[in-house]
């Protein structure tokens, strides 16, 4: 008889804290009284944080200038007018005088700057061969479709670098001269071209083709360059490191950028007499002006900027910070003073009872 | 129905097997045919149609293969679910295939073994006691010499009782043993269906003789053979034709009310998502033809080389938005939520507070999917028979012959066990209060002892509790006090014996009743009608039935059924078998009933030494003390049926001779059918009224009653009767009607008896639970086919009523135009008028409103076209509506019209085969398993051991199902709309051509893999309020019933936050990486991350137990980093390749990652904490008084009730201010109410005079502006006015309550009116306003005038009338 008792039913259910639901959670419960120390907190954290990118990003110096050469506005409006859209342009050489009062801190980044320019359209975005840029000899005879229509030549040559983006790439090449004081001549400050792409991306993701007998030319024998390009990829530097698939100029471009304005790093100043900055002087960029953008109503500049812990010179972090840090804060003093009027309706209430 | 040749002598065609069981699939067309069964769902196809999209090379945007995988996971997932569940039904069928019986194999001439899935349509079976049956087979030939066979349906009903079936006429005549190599005959039977209470066919024997089929003769599958040693059949339905496989539906689909509105709000997606792709499509178009002329550097050409359209590129762009953006419609929705709601009825399954540790049973879940739909309920429909009340019947009283026989002793034994058991229950602390209400007592407490008692001791219900009564102090003897155990009533005892010595004295004279006084005839009578006017078998409980199956024959002779062919039991002698039957008499008899009041009836004769000691086809033998044994011979048993509402048998009696019909039925049935008054004497006539009081105070008691009467039928009526009879019986169509026109005719001019009283005992716990049902704000109907006294005292019992408060009955008096004779002759002559209730102020307020107590009749009326308007609006005032004497489809009806007309959510709830109807109607249909059988089960979605399990389900699982799904649907719009909204912002920077910046891998794995675990874990375990408050707080569950949580502002608020969000995770990544040097993916993972981290903060501020949630981050991010380390030219055209380990060493990353969800989700918190604060919700209450600390969880409940009701103060205020303003207290806010009825012409009682009844009802003033003033803070001016004017009012208001059935009959007898408006306050005024100026309003008010302003009546008439009304009491 006893043994009925205590025996379980068949069906009886586990009792275990996961089955009757009982595991042990943390309830947080949203009222005033819990987020009002959640948004003071909150809100000096940020506002300490803002002030401290806002200071860094002000730190952070900029140069910047547009040579597009719309009309009025510095000798390339020569070339401008000389290109009118066309492509491929025709040489053409301009240059950019500046002068700095002071030393400009290093170390110095060289950026050339697109606006208007939508690398991150769809179909110029998925127009490229990673395989092939990988160095695969088979997709460097059989670029992928994608690519298509810089596949291959009218004459059916496979194009090497394949696809619209190896197609455009930015071919303006710069270069800075200082003149340290008024008459004497300008010394070409040495723009170190390697090191502006991702350590990964030349070395691992874009390789060339094996040498063919030790040459690359032979190497991509055989293939056709882009249609805009006036001389192939191997030729692009004369640098055997930097030339090919991994020429970093080429590398830097391939990486398409986020938003239709975007600027890539062309060069970094930091050697020689340069590696502390740029010292006071007058300077002379020399652009060869090529790319041709003002058809599509593009610009062109070219930024020297310097960088801090946190990357180049953007304040919006900062002021975001600053922004949040305070909404918080006011939102907190809302609280706060809902809260005290909350509780006395409360007491009041009690007290009533 | 068409008949079909079946089974035939031709033996081997095509003909089905057993075989084949319940699986849908084989090895082979799994496969095809799964995928084609998910195909049907419309999500599906749309998302295998997305990834087919992107093989198309002009519009992918995806690899396709990729974008194949979440369609092809989803599908998979799904395709293993049906597999396994196809699995083991394949293991369970397989088991049943390969159970073994004997079936006769024409080769070789004998029965032998096969398997069950050899079995085919035609093959003979041979079945030995305890076997299960294989197929459905009709009975040829059986041991027993009656050719009967008992079968238990406990497999397929769920009842244990035992059901007799008989071999196939012309069968059973037979003298040997059937021999199926002679048979010849051909059979005919209708095409398999799955009722399982019909059966109709024909078989034709070889001499051209026919005879009918019945379901008397089908032993159906799944069934066991009982009490009878073997039987042979010929197989007539096999495999899935069988009537059990054929009701086998498997648990049902509905869709839940929550899926509807999902489904909507999905439908508002795709519409977002085709105006996203639409004006992107447009955008990309005017790009297009700006750019393509420039000859801009970016923009590709055509393979050929010439440039896109501007119009082809829309197009294109169109297509791959739909693509990128598919997101929005949420692929993984579908399959969390059946994730969620299977976790959701295992968690049910597996609460511990839903298992009923007496019948071993737990809640079962039928239906898989609307478990949120229990959160959700407005209105519950509730069975009161054996879902209120236990269903376990103990007779308590009767009266015979016009004398009360009250059993005092009886009720002084129950009480003192009571008290006993309830000295026991304070022991053990419990929570609700017990019901007050003395003669009724409290039923919890009657309970122990009372299930102590089982019957059926072979259950393992009985030895448990024994074992459990045991550990308890109480008496040992009450332990063994079982409901058949009544102690006669002395007086009426004192008359059984008399009567029965005079009867063993004048036995063998000619007339031995003659001796007999009336009244001692009537007594004796009665007990016989008792005894013998039922089904009940008769078994004893030393012979278990449960034996092994392959048990040899000797031990089952013994049970009354001697076998007479000898070549089945050679070992037993007919000594042998007579001794056994006289040791089985000694032994304790057993009766099982289909319905237990039978068997209480059967129980209560025994108590008076009238025992039924055998029952057998044709007989029956009662056991009489100074008589000794006596064998009615049965003639005909006319079983119950739920229109006629009683039962005959037609025997003759042994000491007469005569031809008796005792008939047993409801009250109202059988008094109608008794011998007219002006041909009876008029001590019948005594007899009669003075039965009919008693039967009202019965019913006052809550008892169920149940009148005896008798016919003596001449052997010249009987023989005519026989004639037509066995027409009917013979007759092949339309067979039930005409058999039912015979029972008509046999049950006239009975000779009334006596009547009954049996008790129906309560639930436990069942006011309890109705009292927190109440309070969780959900409307209960009672519908019950039981009479109206009866059910309103089961009602009050049960706290659905309330004594303070007012009772509005609604009776039909006119029974010749009631709806089953006559029901389009008054579809147009009742006019019901309810005038609007009074001011719309009151309707709404928070007093206590009027209870609807409504009979079959009027509910006919009510339930028409024209009127249904009418009944709802009143029906919705009320605080509780009772229907009483409903029908099955009356009760389904009620159901469907609240349903349809109020747009609620409806629950019903019942336990037995007349309550099917209404639970498949219901949204959510509740089965009670408890004694009548498996029907309601079969046929609900859930299934609960005990009414009061209900509290649980709905007020705690209901809930949290519901606010669990309903933010998880919720967050997944959120979720998809916010992470679409990323992809749109950024077209307005691409040129809107369609393309990503979040890479094709998160984009397409965020939703599967990423973000959907934290939901579907909050889904499943987020407990809002945890259940000690739900219970305690029980208005909590009206979140859930004005959907709260998910309704459509909800929807569009979150869409509106989803987009603020994108907004804001856009452009921070935006703004803090402009005119840099970034790149388009390594941009778009910082964006993918603080969407995640957005999306789990997000969660995190609706989640209110936060469980886990930190492993998605950590998968993000080692799925990130793997898969960036992973190849390094791979997945074109993202090509991710080292971009998150270069971002994890930019610091700008993590700044943007903290600050930008910090301020997408700034305003919803600071709004959150502001509503925390200052308009909290009723569920943060109850969250806030979880978080007190658990001891004082039920103190706090003022200050909680007092903040949860911002609005209803005011509301409050503002009507006692329009109260007051009116001046006049009493008159302004009279609820009137007119119920006009014009007298159908067809009535008898129709008179000359224009018989338009009104009355109107200048109604409870006071309770209106008590309730107020009481709940009103602030000094209560009127409140005392009132008592003070009226001192008479309240206790007029309780007597007149407890008072309902004498109320209604004085009104029957003052036969006005076919309608009677009944209320206890109203009737004060309503009965002499009514008597005064009914006359003369009946003349104005003869057109169809609903509403008729009453005139005012003053206070003090009122209380004036009801001064003089007391009288009438």
């Amino acid at each position: 008889m006893t043994w009925s008792a205590t025996a379980r039913g068949a069906h009886q259910p586990d009792n275990t804290a996961f089955t009757q639901q009982r595991l042990p959670a943390w309830q947080p419960l949203l009222s005033a009284s819990i987020a009002l120390p959640l948004f003071f907190c909150a809100g000096l954290a940020f506002i300490g944080l803002g002030l401290g990118l806002f200071y860094s990003s002000n730190g952070i110096k900029e140069l910047e200038y547009d040579y597009t050469g719309n009309p009025g506005t510095g000798n390339c409006s020569v070339c401008a007018l000389a290109d009118q859209g066309r492509a491929p342009p025709i040489r053409c050489s301009c240059a950019w005088y500046f002068s700095l009062p002071e030393l400009f801190p290093g170390p110095v980044y060289l950026y050339y700057e697109l606006t208007n320019f939508y690398q991150n359209n769809r179909r110029y975005g998925v127009s490229r061969d990673d395989s092939q840029l990988s160095g695969l000899p088979s997709a460097l005879r059989h670029p992928a479709n994608e690519c298509a229509p810089y596949q291959r030549r009218a004459t059916g040559l496979p194009i090497a670098p394949c696809g619209a983006i190896a197609n455009s790439l930015f071919n303006d090449t710069f270069s800075l001269w200082h003149q340290r004081r008024p008459g004497e001549p300008y010394v070409e400050v040495p723009l170190e071209r390697t090191g502006i792409a991702w350590w990964t991306d030349c070395h691992v993701k874009f390789r060339n083709p094996p040498l063919v007998n030790g040459s690359l030319a032979l190497a991509f024998r055989g293939t056709a360059p882009p249609p805009n390009w006036h001389r192939p990829v191997y030729e692009l530097s004369p640098d055997p490191n930097n030339t090919g698939f991994i020429n970093q100029d080429f590398v830097v471009w391939m990486r398409t950028a986020a938003l239709p304005t975007f600027r890539k790093l062309y060069a970094r100043i930091r050697q020689g007499n340069y590696s502390a900055g740029l010292p006071r002087g007058a300077y002379r960029v020399n652009i060869t002006y090529n790319y041709p953008v003002r058809a599509f109503g593009g610009h062109k500049r070219i930024v020297f900027s310097n960088i801090s812990w946190m990357g180049g010179k953007n304040p919006f972090l900062g002021i975001a910070y600053l922004v949040v840090g305070s909404l918080c804060i006011l939102m907190g003093f809302v609280m706060l003073v809902v809260y005290i009027r909350y509780q006395d309706q409360n007491d009041e209430e009690e007290d009533e009872e | 129905t068409s008949c079909l040749p079946r089974a035939s002598r031709t033996p081997r065609q095509a003909r089905p097997r057993v075989r084949g069981g319940t699986t849908k699939y084989t090895l082979l067309s799994f496969l095809p045919k799964n995928l084609f069964e998910q195909f049907h769902r419309l999500a599906n196809v749309y998302f295998v149609f997305i990834a087919l999209l992107n093989f198309v090379p002009a519009v992918n945007a995806f690899q396709p293969g990729l974008a194949l995988a979440p369609v092809l996971f989803i599908l998979a997932v799904t395709a293993f679910k049906d597999l396994w569940e196809d699995y083991s039904r394949h293991r369970s069928d397989h088991e049943i295939n390969h159970l073994g019986c004997l079936v006769f194999s024409r080769e070789e001439k004998q029965y032998v073994n096969r398997f069950w899935k050899e079995i085919r349509v035609g093959d003979f079976v041979r079945l030995r006691c305890n076997e299960i049956i294989p197929a459905d087979i009709l009975l040829l030939s059986s041991s027993d010499p009656d050719g009967l066979c008992h079968i238990e349906t406990a497999n397929l009903d769920g009842e244990t009782n035992l059901k007799r079936r008989q071999v196939v006429r012309g069968f059973s005549e037979l003298v040997s043993e059937f021999n199926p190599l002679t048979f010849t005959s051909v059979i005919e039977c209708e095409k398999p269906n799955n009722d399982l209470t019909r059966f109709h066919g024909c078989i034709t024997h070889n001499n051209g003789k026919k005879a009918g089929l019945y379901k008397e003769n089908l032993l159906l599958r799944g069934c066991t053979i009982r009490n009878t040693e073997a039987v042979v059949g010929i197989v007539i339905y096999a495999g899935h034709e069988t009537k059990a496989l054929l009701n086998n539906s498997g648990p049902r689909y509905k869709r839940s009310q929550l899926e509807r509105q999902m489904n909507c709000d999905v439908l508002w997606c795709v519409l977002l998502l085709v105006c996203m792709s639409l004006f992107s499509a447009v955008g990309h178009g005017l790009w297009v033809w700006r750019y393509q002329e420039k000859r801009s550097l970016f923009d590709v050409p055509e393979s050929d080389g010439t440039s896109l359209s501007p119009v082809t590129a829309a197009v294109y762009s169109f297509l791959t938005m739909i693509i990128v953006l598919q997101v929005l419609i949420p692929i993984s929705l579908y399959v969390s939520i059946e994730i969620v709601k299977v976790c959701q009825v295992y968690f049910i399954n597996q609460d511990m507070e839903l298992y009923d540790e007496e019948t071993d049973s737990q809640l079962q879940c039928r239906a898989l999917n609307i478990t949120e739909d229990l959160g959700q309920i407005q209105y519950i429909f509730s069975d009161k028979t054996g879902t209120l009340t236990e269903n376990k019947m103990v007779f308590r009283r009767c009266t015979v012959s016009g004398i009360e026989y009250s059993h005092d002793a009886n009720a002084q034994r129950l009480a003192r066990y009571q008290e006993a058991d309830s000295e026991e229950e304070e022991a053990v602390p419990r929570g609700g209060s017990l019901p007050q209400r003395g003669s009724i007592g409290s039923h919890q407490s009657i309970r122990i002892m009372h299930r102590s008692q089982s019957t059926k001791s072979h259950r393992r219900t009985g030895s448990r509790m024994l074992g459990r009564s045991l550990g308890h102090t109480l008496p040992s003897a009450s332990i063994f006090l079982q409901e058949k155990d009544i102690t006669p009533d002395p007086k009426l005892f004192e008359k059984v014996s008399e009567c029965d010595r005079c009867l063993a004295i004048a036995r063998h004279q000619e007339h031995p009743l003659a001796h007999l006084s009336p009244e001692l005839s009537d007594v004796f009578d009665f007990f016989i009608a008792l005894t013998i006017c039922n089904t009940v078998v008769v078994t004893s409980p030393d012979q278990p039935r449960q034996k092994a199956s392959s048990g040899p024959a000797p031990a089952i002779a013994s049970n009354g059924y001697s076998s007479g062919a000898a070549s089945w039991a050679p070992e037993n002698t007919a000594k042998e078998q007579e001794l056994e039957l006289e040791q089985e008499q000694e032994r304790e008899l057993r009766y099982e009933a289909e319905s237990p009041d039978e068997a209480a009836l059967v129980y209560a004769a025994r108590a008076y030494n009238c025992t039924l000691v055998d029952r057998l086809h044709d007989q029956v033998s009662v056991e009489l003390p100074h008589l000794g044994r006596l064998t009615f011979e049965l003639l005909h048993t006319l079983g119950f049926d739920s229109i006629r509402k009683r039962m005959s048998v037609v025997i003759r009696h042994p000491l007469t001779d005569e031809i008796n019909v005792y008939t047993k039925g409801a009250d109202s049935v059988v008094m109608d059918l008794l011998l007219p008054c002006s041909s009876g004497i008029q001590h019948q006539k005594k007899i009669r009224s003075k039965t009919q009081n008693y039967l009202n105070l019965y019913a006052v008691e809550g008892l169920r009653t149940l009148c005896i009467a008798k016919r003596v039928l001449s052997e010249e009526e009987y023989a005519c009767w026989l004639q037509s009879h066995l027409e009917a019986e013979s007759s092949l169509d339309n067979r039930e009607e005409l058999l039912f026109q015979s029972a008509i005719r046999l049950e006239t001019n009975l000779h009334l008896l006596g009547a009954t009283g049996i008790e129906d005992r309560l639930q436990d716990g069942v006011p309890e639970t109705i009292a927190k049902l109440r309070q969780a704000g959900l409307q209960i109907w009672v519908l019950t086919g039981d009479k109206q006294e009866t059910a309103i005292n089961i009602a009050y019992a049960c706290k659905l009523l309330d004594h303070d408060e007012e009772v509005i009955t609604l009776n039909a008096e006119s029974q010749v135009c009631s709806p089953l004779s006559a029901p389009e002759k008054n579809t147009d002559n009742v006019s019901v008028g309810f005038s609007p209730l009074c001011l719309p102020s009151t309707s709404t307020n928070s007093g206590p409103s009027p209870s609807l107590v409504i009979d079959g009749r009027s509910l006919a009326y009510a339930l028409e076209k024209n009127l249904e308007d009418k009944f709802l609006f009143l029906a919705k005032q009320c605080r509780s509506v009772l229907c009483c004497r409903s029908t099955p489809l009356q009760k389904s009806m009620v159901v469907k019209l609240v349903r349809s007309k109020l747009k609620a959510m409806t629950l019903a709830i019942g336990d037995g085969a007349n309550d099917v109807s209404m639970i498949q109607v219901a949204d959510v249909g509740v089965g009670i398993s408890g004694q009548e059988g498996m029907q309601a089960v079969m046929a609900s979605d859930f299934a609960v051991p005990r009414f009061r399990y209900l509290e649980r389900l709905l007020i705690v699982h209901g809930h949290w199902c519901y606010s669990r799904l309903a933010n998880m649907v919720l967050y997944f719009f959120y979720k998809n709309t916010m992470f679409v909204g990323l992809l749109f912002w950024f077209q307005f920077y691409c040129g809107f051509s369609a393309s990503a910046m979040i890479d094709q891998w998160y984009l397409i794995f965020f939703n599967l893999l990423f973000s959907s675990l934290p939901q579907l874990v909050t889904g499943v375990l987020d407990k809002d309020v945890p259940a000690d408050v739900l219970l305690t707080e029980p208005q909590l569950y009206k979140s859930g019933q004005n959907m709260e949580e998910y309704r459509p502002r909800a929807f569009w608020l979150n869409m509106a936050d989803a987009a603020f969000q994108s907004l804001v995770c856009f452009f921070i990544p935006y703004l803090a990486y402009y005119d840099s040097d970034t790149d388009m993916f390594t941009w778009g993972t910082p964006i993918t991350a603080i969407a995640l981290f957005t999306f789990l903060l997000h969660l995190g501020i609706e989640t209110k137990t936060w469980v886990t949630s930190g492993f998605s981050i950590l998968l993000f991010f080692t799925v990130a980093l793997i898969y960036n380390a992973s190849c390094a030219t791979c997945y074109p055209p993202s090509n991710p390749y080292w971009t998150m380990q270069t971002l994890l060493g930019d610091p700008v990353f993590y700044l943007t990652c903290l600050i930008a969800p910090v301020a997408a989700l700034l305003p919803r918190l600071f709004f959150k904490a502001m509503q925390g604060s200052l308009f909290p919700t009723q569920l943060q209450l109850g969250r806030q008084l979880a978080k007190m600390s658990p001891k004082t969880v039920t103190a706090p409940k003022e200050t909680f009730a007092q903040g949860h009701l911002p609005e209803e103060p005011r509301t409050e205020s503002s009507e006692k201010r329009s109260i007051r303003t009116s001046g006049s207290l009493s008159q302004d806010c009279t609820l009137q109410a007119s119920w006009h009825v014009q007298q159908p012409a067809c009535s008898p009682e129709a008179r000359g005079e224009p018989n338009v009844v009104d009355m109107n009802l200048p109604l409870r003033e006071n309770i209106l502006l008590e309730g107020l003033s009481s709940q009103a803070p602030g000094p209560s001016m009127p409140r005392e006015a009132i008592l003070e004017g009226c001192p008479g009012d309240s206790k007029m208001k309780s007597t007149s309550t407890s008072r309902a059935a004498p109320l209604s009959s004085i009104f029957n007898l003052s036969n006005f009116s076919s309608f009677n408006w009944i209320s206890p306050l109203s009737l004060v005024s309503g009965l002499g306003s009514v008597l005064q100026f009914s006359r003369s309003s009946l003349q104005m008010d003869k057109r169809d005038s609903e509403f008729l302003p009453s005139p005012p009546q003053p206070d003090q008439d009122l209380c004036g009338l009801s001064g003089q009304t007391t009288d009438y009491f």
